[in-house]
């Protein structure tokens, strides 16, 4: 065994949410001493006040401060310090950038110290036990500390009372040693020692060296128990200078400077007030040494003489605008990286008049910083909302240069030209402006045909601008086929340029199988936008282009060759024995409700603020590319910050689309009598259920599996069982305005414009789960006393399902004329449905609701050809228009 | 406290099988009640037929009223060349059983849980006397968590306290260990404070006996961020228990191999101890099933036996007897993660 695993071995372990690992290499551990009743006045006004949300601010102050164990002291004669304990630990267990961090449990009552174990889940330390009450009694203790998993503080005190000389403090805590390590089962390195810190400087002659005895038994503990520590309450110390912050400061930073060279390894401190032992006055300094160190009688004289002059307010935490004093080129750096927008006209200018041109402070300064962007982003150092801060600050210092530019009438040189465009009949770009910012960021010229752009003019354009790559992007299925359509149009039209492929509905799978084989010169499926910067990269480099897409081509046939393999492997069953193995609900035992109030229902502008609580923030996330579950996500130790910046904004945002009505949102739905037929669902113009207002056609699972092959049909009471059944159609959007509210957004904010409209989507999605409460709870009625939290209908943990067509229980598109149809969407709401059926304002959901008790959301998956040819048959459509409409769906 | 062995014969057979190759431990007892299809009638059988609460799901009290199929699962496991069973007991703990108003019957639960897979096992060890079969209590996380508020309002409340727990935990202890348990583990840990408790149980109860018997934990992480549900990351896991001298350390369930194998790796580095993984067979699919194939599976693991990242791997949630007969191929004539301290030895 090496040394360096030997040192391993002896490591202390704690941990609160992370793992504090005590090596020599990490130095000296501050333990952050404000979240102590004893020690701190206005922690304990707020304990004793009650007002726990501040008190739990003092901890987390510590943590930010550099804190590495927080100690917690609750010994106050007022308070029930069991149940202060309790509460407090409960508290900060809830906020991850405290309980990130170990807790270091502070009480001279044994019982404070065991209710604060039971609230601990990662590995703390007991501060602290002694043989004050003998052995029996601190083994009993140790033992029952050992049992919860605690690290633990031993002091210096026996039955004769408290060790104030260092021969006293070893032999206190020699035996302690031996009977922690040979009789309780402590491991060495979960022992701490408290030598005691005593004030010195107090006047009194007894005290004047109790610093220097402190060191001397630290120096021995450390020499005779290695892989224990030593540590100790610094500020008490200083305790005469009270008032005096800057002595008192000074006093510590020189304690612990001698102390920790002395062998004491941690220290319970302020950790946001400690002094740099270099930067105290010499003068000072000198004084505060002699007395710490006991060298001259008249210390403590001469230190209290001088104090006066010394008094100060201490050191206050700056406000950070030192970057302000570097050069203009590392201004202009830092505020791109820190996407502060605050002076970057000033600065710009700046450069301007220092630079021959104008161009060469974009190719110089500017660009250098957001090449460091990139290289950040690249390295996963900065997240997608940080970028696009970033350029929204470019884009504020380009244009500020425009105008020079335009007179100098100097174009610069682009690492390469890329046309963006979201195919005809989408209309969703909030990804491909993602894309296109982060390309632009990255030094590429971009050329943004924006959304429902046909084949014709992709081409056209193209050729007009003469770009190195085009980039598709589209999020509803028949986006796919439109993909295929315009790559077999730059085929045909002999086109060399390669293509990018991105958006929520494409995937590696679609473009190896369908998009590339119709374009000999490039398909580059891009997973999201920050890999996006890489493959254009590479595509627009007449060096690296070749190379690469002969790998991506390489790829691509592996693919396609395993995929083959994959579909032969895994047979669908037929759609008559899928039919057989349907989901067959009880229906003897169940009985659907009738609606307590049928028909059609319009809810005009929502109240915005009330849509507020039904928003489900994780996708939100998820648009920004940042993955993780809310509210967690903020907490998170890669992206948390970038998320909490995030989500401020959005706040902010939102409060502004709220307080000025920016948005309007609007719904519709409708409650029908229904029954199942096969595998649609039939809804009747009344309830005299005679005749047929229009069939919705359904689609089912033909995996061979063990459970059910479900059909959302099989939800809804057949014709034929006599069951007067329901279900309902529904159409909402919260998208109305948003041009207008566009409009209000800063000029050249990307950031702004893509935060509007994705927090739009989240309104729309929160209308739908609002109003799908609402026929819940009064429309339908089934449901009339449903309370549930907002986490709860995120999680679905209601009855009754709203599927929506284009999701994977009823995959396609095309079903939504029909809802539009009935509800009327078009006139009643000015909603609209794009050629392939993709809705206007996008900011929408429509769908139907399904209300029987086991009703549930599942994928329909890959469909044989036999279900295909009947699904055309029902829906009066040729086969080859629902092989369009079911695309990814198709398993043959 | 320096407790000996209940048995040490039993330990020592153990230990020798883990110090020659990587042992298997079972798969998932839950995915095969589910695939006998039983009814609310096959869960209350004669003695539970008035139960006034409804008892389907309730899988731990099949121990009682269907024993012959729980056995049955233990036998394909043990035919399929498992060397360690888990008791049918992850939820018999009167905190799980609360939700059935069957807490009286928590104690008998784990006894008879533990007695049965005993017995299993003893069939098996008489037919083949080569091959040792170990029995292993399995102590569950219960339905709640100590050191998380279930309460977004009120992040200070907690549903559950630390003596609850060790009260529930002490009790099972106790069934498991008068049930003839060669080994107990706490597993699926989603809150390590809940696992605090387990400790302190279990730990309770070996001073009663005056003897312990060899203790596994296994944590949960629950998703892509890496960290158990109450937040820890799997290095602070470790710590949070390393107190109780954990005979072996792991994650099981919530992720697939593959995505477990980055966690695994972590206790690997700095584990003292011995070191588990029993993953699901793959994610839940769109259905909620878990439906990586043997195979699959096992290819997996073949790559944590090629890495020398366990010494004990066995299935969770969707893994079957196939699963682990495939993995028992899989892992065969690979080396089991070095004991710590055997270099220095």
């Amino acid at each position: 065994m090496t040394d360096h695993e030997t040192l391993q071995r002896r490591a202390t372990r704690l941990s609160g949410l992370e793992p504090l690992v005590i090596t020599p290499e990490l130095g000296f551990v501050n333990i952050g001493e404000r979240t102590n009743v004893t020690g701190s006045a206005r922690f304990k006004k707020l304990i004793l006040e009650e007002r726990y949300e501040e008190a739990i601010e003092v901890a987390l102050q510590q943590v930010q401060n550099g804190a590495q164990i927080i100690d917690v002291n609750m010994d106050e004669g007022m308070l029930d310090a069991e149940h202060a304990m309790v509460t407090f630990l409960n508290l900060i267990a809830a906020e991850p950038d405290i309980a990130r961090v170990p807790i270091m449990i502070d009480s001279s009552k044994f019982s404070v110290i065991e209710a604060g174990l039971k609230c601990l889940q990662g590995k703390g330390v007991v501060n602290s036990i002694s043989l004050k009450e003998g052995e029996a009694a601190f083994l009993e203790q140790a033992r029952r500390i050992n049992r919860y998993g605690a690290a633990v503080v031993v002091m210096a005190f026996d039955e004769t009372g408290q060790a104030d000389n260092a021969e006293r403090m070893l032999e206190c805590l020699s035996r302690a040693y031996r009977l922690l390590t040979e009789q309780a089962g402590f491991a060495p390195e979960d022992i701490i020692f408290d030598p005691n810190i005593f004030p010195v400087a107090t006047g009194i002659e007894e005290h004047d060296n109790y610093s220097v005895e402190f060191m001397t038994a630290a120096r021995e503990l450390k020499k005779r128990f290695p892989s224990s520590h030593v540590s100790g309450g610094v500020s008490n110390m200083s305790f005469s200078f009270r008032g005096n912050d800057l002595v008192r400061e000074a006093m510590h930073s020189v304690f612990l400077y001698h102390a920790t060279r002395a062998g004491m390894d941690m220290g319970i401190v302020n950790a946001g007030q400690l002094a740099v032992y270099d930067d105290i006055d010499p003068q000072l300094r000198e004084l505060v040494e002699d007395v710490v160190l006991n060298r001259r009688s008249d210390a403590t004289e001469r230190l209290l003489d001088a104090a006066e002059r010394f008094k100060g307010e201490g050191r206050r935490e700056e406000k950070d605008e030192a970057w302000r004093e570097k050069p203009v080129a590392e201004r202009l750096k830092y505020a791109l990286v820190k996407g502060i927008d605050k002076y970057v006209i000033e600065d710009t200018e700046e450069a301007r008049q220092a630079h021959p041109s104008s161009l060469e402070v974009i190719e110089g300064p500017l660009m250098d910083g957001m090449n460091y962007v990139g290289d950040l982003f690249g390295d996963g150092r900065m997240f997608l909302p940080q970028v696009v801060k970033s350029a929204r600050v470019m884009k504020k210092a380009v244009a500020h240069l425009v105008p020079y530019l335009e007179k100098e009438k100097k174009v610069g040189d682009k690492k390469g030209k890329i046309l963006m465009a979201t195919v005809k009949g989408d209309v969703h770009d909030i990804g491909k402006n993602i894309v296109g910012v982060v390309l632009a960021c990255n030094g590429f010229d971009i050329v943004d045909l924006g959304v429902m752009v046909p084949a014709e003019k992709i081409l056209a354009e193209a050729q007009a601008h003469d770009v190195d790559v085009i980039g598709l992007s589209g999020l509803i299925t028949p986006s796919l086929d439109e993909m295929v359509n315009v790559a077999e149009a730059m085929q045909r039209e002999g086109f060399r340029m390669p293509l990018m492929i991105g958006g929520a509905t494409t995937s590696r799978a679609h473009t190896a199988l369908k998009i590339e084989p119709r374009y000999e010169h490039g398909v580059v499926w891009v997973k999201d936008a920050s890999r996006s910067v890489d493959v254009a990269r590479k595509l627009a480099s007449p060096k690296n282009r070749d190379d690469y897409l002969n790998t991506i081509a390489v790829d691509y046939q592996e693919y396609r060759q395993g995929a083959a393999a994959k579909r032969s492997r895994k047979p669908l069953i037929t759609l008559a024995k899928a039919r057989a193995k349907a989901y067959q609900p009880d229906w003897s035992s169940f009985r659907p409700e009738s609606p307590i109030r049928p028909g059609i229902h319009q809810i005009d502008a929502w109240p915005l603020d009330d849509l507020v609580g039904y928003i489900d923030w994780t996708p939100f996330f998820r648009t920004w590319e940042l993955a993780g579950r809310y509210p967690d996500i903020l907490e998170d130790e890669v992206v948390g910050e970038t998320a909490r910046s995030l989500f401020d904004d959005a706040r902010a945002m939102l409060d502004r689309i709220v307080a000025d009505r920016w948005l309007t949102a609007s719904g519709v739905c409708a409650l029908v009598p229904a029954a199942r037929d096969g595998d649609d669902v039939v809804l009747y113009t009344d309830e005299s259920r005679s005749e047929v207002l229009e069939r919705l056609v359904c689609l089912r699972q033909q995996a061979d599996k063990n459970s059910e092959n479900l059909c959302l049909a099989d939800f809804v009471a057949p014709a034929n069982a006599g069951i007067p059944d329901w279900a309902g159609l529904f159409a909402v959007t919260a998208g109305l305005g948003i041009e207008e509210a566009a409009k209000r957004l800063p000029e050249h904010d990307d950031y702004a414009d893509i935060m509007l409209k994705a927090l739009a989507d989240r309104l729309a999605e929160a209308l739908a789960e609002a109003l799908h409460a609402k026929v819940r709870r009064e429309l339908w009625g089934y449901a009339a006393g449903e309370t549930l939290p907002n986490e709860a209908l995120i999680g679905e943990q209601y009855r009754g399902i709203r599927p929506a067509p284009g999701y994977p229980a009823c995959p396609d598109h095309s079903e939504k004329t029909k809802i539009f149809d009935l509800l009327d969407a078009p006139k009643r709401l000015g909603m609209e449905l794009t050629e392939n059926f993709a809705m206007l304002p996008t900011a929408a959901v429509s769908g139907y609701y399904f209300g029987h008790p086991d009703a549930k959301y599942f994928v329909v998956g890959k469909l044989g050809h036999d279900q295909v040819e009947d699904y055309a048959r029902r829906k009066g459509i040729d086969v080859a228009t629902a092989e369009k409409y079911l695309r990814p769906n198709l398993g043959y | 406290m320096n407790l000996n062995w209940h048995d040490p014969d039993r330990v020592n057979l153990l230990q020798a099988a883990l110090a020659e190759r990587i042992l298997l431990l079972d798969g998932a007892m839950g995915t095969m009640i589910q695939a006998a299809g039983l009814s609310e009638a096959d869960y209350r059988g004669r003695r539970f037929a008035d139960h006034p609460d409804d008892l389907k799901g309730n899988n731990d009290l099949l121990t009682l009223t269907r024993p012959e199929l729980i056995a049955q699962i233990h036998r394909q496991f043990l035919a399929a060349g498992c060397d360690l069973i888990e008791t049918n007991t992850f939820n018999a703990n009167r905190i799980s059983q609360a939700d059935y108003a069957l807490e009286e019957c928590s104690e008998e639960l784990n006894r008879a849980a533990a007695e049965l897979a005993r017995g299993v096992c003893a069939e098996f060890e008489a037919e083949n006397r080569a091959k040792p079969r170990f029995t292993v209590g399995i102590l569950g996380p219960t339905n709640r968590t100590a050191s998380i508020s279930p309460d977004v309002a009120n992040p200070g409340y907690r549903a559950v306290t630390f003596d609850d727990l060790v009260l529930a935990y002490q009790e099972a202890a106790r069934g498991l260990l008068d049930g003839g348990v060669d080994a107990l583990m706490i597993e699926t840990v989603f809150d390590t404070l809940n696992a605090k408790a387990a400790v302190f149980a279990v730990e309770e109860e070996f001073e009663a006996r005056g003897a312990r018997w060899p203790l596994m934990i296994s944590g949960t992480i629950t998703d892509a961020s890496g960290r158990t549900l109450s937040g820890q990351t799997p290095e602070a896991f470790y710590y949070s228990v390393a107190h109780a001298q954990p005979f072996s350390i792991g994650f099981n369930c919530a992720l697939g191999a593959d995505q477990l194998k980055a966690h695994v790796r972590a206790l690997n580095r700095i584990a003292g101890t011995l070191v588990s993984a029993h993953p699901n067979a793959g994610l839940p699919n769109e259905f909620g099933e878990y439906d990586e194939s043997p195979q699959a599976m096992a290819k997996v693991i073949r790559g944590y036996a090629e890495e020398g990242l366990v010494n004990i791997i066995g299935g969770c949630c969707g893994t079957t007897p196939e699963h682990l007969a495939a993995i028992t191929e899989a892992v065969q004539g690979f080396r089991p993660r070095a004991l710590p301290g055997a270099q220095a030895a």
